[in-house]
């Protein structure tokens, strides 16, 4: 028997829940009937203001308003939040009916006409709040200003089951005992945040559930859920999921929780292609909660909100990609052509390891082409992204270009972010197809790609396939989506468009003044990628170019010869070990290095010592160090004689910027936030901040950041500190992230580790903040040179520390056995580990 | 201005009640012995009406440092000196007519157990404040605070850890039992200590007293410190050094070390001396507590002028001079 219960405002105390905000509202249902709604309101004391927009917000299934309860909170004062709970659920009225979709859909319509809602407004909605709240878009498209979505769905995803979850409490008598006799849907909802829910704010997401009665709707909702067409809501469903086309002109914004095992990303999938037009932020780590356990997520979609306003009135949305320059480049495999028709049998990839493969420029072209034409037969389309997990060599430059000329973005996810942050870098770009070799196709197994899964032994027989060429496409096609390091935080699927990979080659050739005989030596794997376009010949050295550490001297010298190398670029933790194992090489080996007119070190500061070795090694060569990052590359450059020059001075010298880069800096302020006007000025400390031609398009599924490092118009905020000097030199001081924001105002690291490592006892070090932002405390971790033992550094070593720095006051200086670093570069020092190891120790007994 | 200090006999005492002088006010001191210094002077008890009426004439100021510190001692006794006393002295200054009081708090009021690090003046409390003086203390920063009116500015100050040359409480404690070869370190000593040289902490007093009446002063609590913490390690080595004695350099763990502090309180419950450590000092020693110094700074705009570097300077100064006088 179902229970008639009217409704009641929530319990005092909820943890976060401010009692004002609750408000009881009678309007008619669906049926005619008057019921009674609890809603959160956060106009509630204030009836007869007018906001500049309403945030409609729909909870799904069990959960209640409470859910929104920290937008009302964070919402600004135009801003009005209005958040139901539906009938049946929450504290709104137990009528004893069961509702369906449609109904649904006509009780919220007739709430916010009883409220007088008439204004613009933005739909919010969660999980099978979702449907509800598109339902009513549709029926309000004067007024919706936007739609906002969180871990919802419309449909199942083309290919995809039901989420196993729903299926199995939807299973038969499982439904009744699972929603309505026991609390097990319930607890298991809140058990579903992925952060660790408190106690309390899990008790209050079940207040209005608390007896069998109360929770029959929670049932009805699921039992609700179409599985079969026959089912009475499909229709329904299937009208609103049809009807999104509806949306194309409405801004809309989807936040998603990608560990959701109800809703995963195949349901954000369905969405975007439903909606290609909307701004998506995937929150890493966070569960179907997403907001719960993700406290980015309400103030970013707040930031969303505001700017919808400020489009209307600029017309510039800093979250969108930079806008593709209309600057004519030759396309990425015009290079490749035209030396194939110079030099046909002229060697393009010489790969050192294995058989030793050479590969000419002939019948790199062919291949090429007859990939694009085979794949583009095969269900590659433009536009699709093709993950590849190919080791560099000739198979992965090949399927590169053909993915390129067919128009499809290439998904590159190196081994250097390690297995698990590789999974979740693919998984996060949504890969429509994967080319790869064995070991990749068992990771990709795990990710649920809908397309192609081919494995690079497979490439033979696509090549082979009779189909025509695709058309070229355009020059705005994605061209690849390559990641972060993850050194501060997940790694960032990172978006180029042909246009600016395009760039990037063009600044490469300008730069370094590339022509057609030169060889490029590519410990470093971009570079390998590059040499094609640039028509000049690769090498790829015998060496695990996920494991830099791993490029012996002796095959560096055996890669040179054989193409005779005139460009190397390697990462410094590959020169540190050719250096360390150059006794081995022959006077003959030796000499193979004298064709080299140009050594790059990148990827990481290269220290100087380093730096006069290799040059010691190949007297012949221009050693330079670029500076860039994934999203720009190159940003500027320095030379051995430069940096010989700047020691001293606070920070990496990293030099001026290349042509065609323009730097600024946005100046720090006391809280160590970089807000700044951009300047050039010398001798600012701030956010170094970079505009080129060449950079990334934008971040991948990545709303948020994007529209924070894009903020500036047309430029790229680093995440980078430094300064430029009077000379318009670039130097670096440290990330953002690791600041040291003490009382007296913020503080950068890696001058201090400069001068620290100056010491004769000390081989590494690291400078890092404990305490509360504003008030942190100076610390250095050193390794030492003489073994001594973790701890606490002694009294008079440790005031040798601080004399070294003495406009700063270094409370301690702890030792350790070595470094915490970056997988990829083997050198970024985690910074946030070592506050956060130092902060547990001297903190002493908790 | 005439200022009354209260408890001038201790180290802290004598050097705020210099530091007025110096900045050309009149001092008048109370306390229970003579206090060999050359101001107005009277002799009594804190629970000695009398002599409080007698004291308070004249007076627009006063600092209340009088108060039981000793880490024994019980409840009964804490509360009549440490709260009881302090309603006394407040209540006979206002009938007196001041118009300024300052309270010498500590941070042990507001002090849980649970490390400080970076915090600021957190209110005082004395359910949770540990042992029988933070308790006693935090209950008459409260009811002093309570007193604050618009003629008559009442600020507290809470000093953490002073130190200097003189020094029995912490300085002498140390070297007494680093000359007995048994100061020893508390899980290596590593936790991060905020502390006070001596001259730092009498004139931010003379701060107080000069700044009560401003807004952003008055009816307020500030924790004080050199804002340079420093390992409890180093804080030894550096002191011990100064006495020219050996750094300490055996460690026990923490829970060895506040067991035995609380078999110690029962045992040295029954005599006169005191126990060489008990569970709160254990505690203190183990744990860290640093603060945040800005708003303290800004409201008495007030720095410390002594760095711990020169202080342990004059530490060792002094040190040498009484070895040669010996």
């Amino acid at each position: 028997m179902n229970l008639v219960e009217s409704a009641s405002l929530p319990p005092a105390g909820l943890p976060g829940l401010d009692p004002s905000w609750s408000r009881l509202a009678n309007a008619p249902d669906h049926s005619g009937r008057i019921c009674t709604w609890h809603l959160l309101d956060s106009y509630a004391q204030r009836s007869g203001d007018v906001p500049r927009l309403t945030l409609v917000c729909v909870h799904g299934n069990p959960t209640w308003s409470y859910l929104w309860r920290r937008l009302v909170q964070l919402a600004p004062a135009d801003v009005r939040v209005v958040a139901m709970d539906q009938l049946e659920m929450g504290f709104s009225e137990r009528t004893g009916d069961t509702r369906r979709l449609a109904d649904r859909v006509a009780d919220l319509s007739s709430l916010t006409e009883a409220l007088g809602i008439t204004g613009p407004v933005v739909t919010v909605a969660h999980d099978w709040g979702g449907p509800i709240s598109l339902g009513w878009a549709q029926r309000h498209l004067a007024q919706l200003a936007g739609v906002v979505l969180l871990n919802t769905a419309v449909h199942q995803p083309v290919g995809g089951p039901a989420p196993a979850l729903i299926r199995l409490a939807r299973s038969g008598p499982l439904l009744n005992l699972n929603t309505v006799h026991t609390s097990a849907f319930l607890r298991g909802t809140t058990a579903l945040s992925g952060s660790k829910m408190s106690k309390q704010t899990a008790k209050a997401f079940r207040a209005p559930y608390t007896t069998s009665q109360r929770r029959v709707a929670i049932g009805d909702f699921v039992a609700d859920i179409p599985l079969e067409t026959e089912h009475p809501s499909a229709k329904k469903l299937d009208l609103i999921a049809a009807d999104m086309t509806e949306f194309e002109q409405v801004p809309m914004l989807l936040l998603w929780g990608p560990g959701d095992p109800v809703f995963s990303d195949l349901y954000l999938g369905d969405l975007m292609t439903r909606a290609p037009h909307a701004d998506v932020h995937r929150y890493e780590g966070a569960r179907h909660l997403v907001s719960e356990d993700d406290e980015r997520v309400f103030p970013d979609l707040l930031r969303w909100v505001a700017n919808l306003a400020l489009e209307q009135r600029t017309g510039s949305n800093p979250g969108a990609g930079i806008a593709t320059q209309q600057v004519h480049r030759t396309r990425l495999w015009d290079g490749l052509h035209e030396a194939a028709e110079r030099t046909p049998t002229g060697v393009a990839i010489v790969e050192m390891s294995g058989a030793g493969r050479r590969v000419t420029w002939r019948r790199l072209a062919d291949t090429v082409d007859q990939l694009a034409a085979g794949l583009h037969a095969s269900g590659v389309n433009p536009g699709d992204r093709v993950s590849l997990l190919i080791p560099p060599g000739a198979d992965l430059i090949a399927a590169v270009y053909a993915c390129w000329r067919i128009g499809a973005g290439v998904v590159i996810a190196d081994a250097g972010l390690g297995i698990k942050g590789m999974r979740r870098a693919i998984r996060g770009a949504a890969p429509d197809h994967v080319i790869a070799i064995r070991s990749g196709l068992a990771l990709a197994r795990t990710l649920r790609i809908p397309g192609l899964r081919l494995s690079v032994k497979g490439l033979a027989a696509i090549a082979r396939i009779d189909a025509p060429m695709p058309p070229e496409p355009s020059e705005s096609a994605t061209a690849v989506i390559v990641f972060t390091s993850g050194a501060t935080g997940p790694a960032k699927g990172v978006v180029y468009r042909q246009s600016q990979v395009a760039g990037t080659r063009d600044v490469l050739r300008e730069h370094y003044v590339i022509n057609p005989s030169d060889a490029i030596v590519a410990a470093f794997a971009p570079w390998a990628v590059f040499g094609p376009t640039l028509g000049v010949a690769s090498v790829i050295p015998d060496m695990d170019v996920t494991k830099p550490r791993t490029l012996q001297a002796v095959a560096l010298a055996e890669a040179t010869a054989a193409v005779a190398g005139t460009l190397l670029w390697a990462s410094p933790a590959a020169l540190t070990n050719v250096i360390v194992t150059a006794g081995a090489l022959s006077a003959e080996q030796r000499r193979s290095f004298d064709s080299l007119r140009l050594v790059l070190g990148a990827g990481a500061p290269v220290p100087l010592p380093l730096l006069e070795q290799i040059h010691e090694l190949v007297p012949h060569a221009d050693i330079r160090t670029p500076y860039g990052m994934t999203e720009v590359l190159p940003v500027s450059e320095v030379n051995l004689p430069e940096i010989r020059a700047a020691a001293g001075g606070n920070g990496v010298l990293v030099g001026r910027p290349v042509n065609g880069v323009e730097v600024m800096i946005s100046a720090l302020d006391a809280d160590g936030r970089p807000v700044g006007e951009l300047t050039d000025q010398s001798e600012v400390t701030g956010e170094i901040c970079v505009k080129a031609d060449h950079m990334r398009d934008r971040y991948d599924r990545l709303w948020a950041t994007n529209y924070s490092a894009s903020r500036d118009s047309g430029w790229h905020r680093t995440g980078d500190v430094g300064h430029l000097d009077s000379d318009g030199r670039l130097w670096v001081e440290g990330r953002l992230a690791h600041l040291i924001v003490t009382a007296r105002g913020p503080v950068t690291p890696v001058g201090i580790e400069q001068r620290v490592q100056q010491l004769p006892f000390v081989q590494w070090a690291a400078a890092v903040g404990i305490g509360p932002s504003g008030n942190q405390l100076p610390i250095v971790i050193v390794t030492s040179t003489d073994g001594t033992a973790e701890g606490l550094l002694d009294v008079d070593s440790t005031q040798m520390v601080r004399d070294q720095i003495p406009e700063l006051d270094i409370a301690a200086v702890l030792v350790r056995d070595e470094l915490p670093v970056d997988i990829r570069h083997n050198s970024k020092i985690d910074r946030k580990a070592l506050s956060f190891w130092a902060d547990q120790i001297l903190a002493g007994h908790r | 201005m005439r200022v009354l200090v209260t408890g001038a006999s201790g180290l802290l005492g004598a050097a705020t009640a210099h530091a007025i002088a110096n900045r050309g006010h009149e001092v008048v001191v109370f306390q229970r012995r003579a206090s060999g210094l050359p101001f107005d002077e009277v002799r009594g008890d804190i629970g000695d009406d009398d002599a409080l009426t007698r004291v308070m004439v004249g007076a627009s100021a006063v600092v209340h440092l009088a108060a039981k510190v000793s880490i024994t001692g019980t409840m009964a006794e804490f509360e009549r000196v440490n709260v009881e006393g302090t309603r006394r002295v407040l209540q006979s200054a206002k009938v007196a007519g001041a118009s300024k009081f300052v309270y010498v708090s500590s941070p042990s009021v507001a002090h849980t157990g649970a490390p400080i690090i970076g915090a600021g003046a957190l209110p005082a409390n004395p359910q949770t404040a540990r042992g029988p003086y933070a308790s006693t203390k935090a209950q008459a920063e409260l009811l002093t605070l309570a007193q604050d009116e618009p003629d008559f500015a009442v600020v507290a100050i809470r000093p953490h850890l002073v130190w200097g040359p003189g020094d029995e409480q912490l300085i002498g404690r140390i070297i007494t039992r680093a000359r007995a070869g048994r100061l020893f370190l508390i899980d290596h000593g590593v936790a991060l200590i905020d502390t006070t040289y001596i001259d730092n902490a009498a004139s931010a007093l003379v701060a107080a007293v000069e700044r009560a009446a401003e807004p952003s002063v008055h009816g307020r609590a500030f924790v004080v410190t050199n804002g340079e913490p420093r390992t409890v390690a180093e804080l030894l080595t550096q002191i011990t050094r100064a006495a020219g004695l050996p750094a300490p350099t055996r460690s026990v763990p923490f829970a060895a070390a506040y067991g035995a502090g609380r078999v110690a309180e029962r045992v040295w419950q029954t005599r006169d001396s005191e126990p060489p450590l008990t569970g709160f000092l254990a505690e203190q020693l183990a744990t860290a507590h640093w603060f945040d110094q800005r708003e303290t700074r800004a409201a008495l705009a007030w720095v410390p002028a002594v760095g711990l570097a020169e202080g342990f300077g004059r530490l060792t100064s002094w040190y040498q001079r009484g070895a040669v006088a010996l």
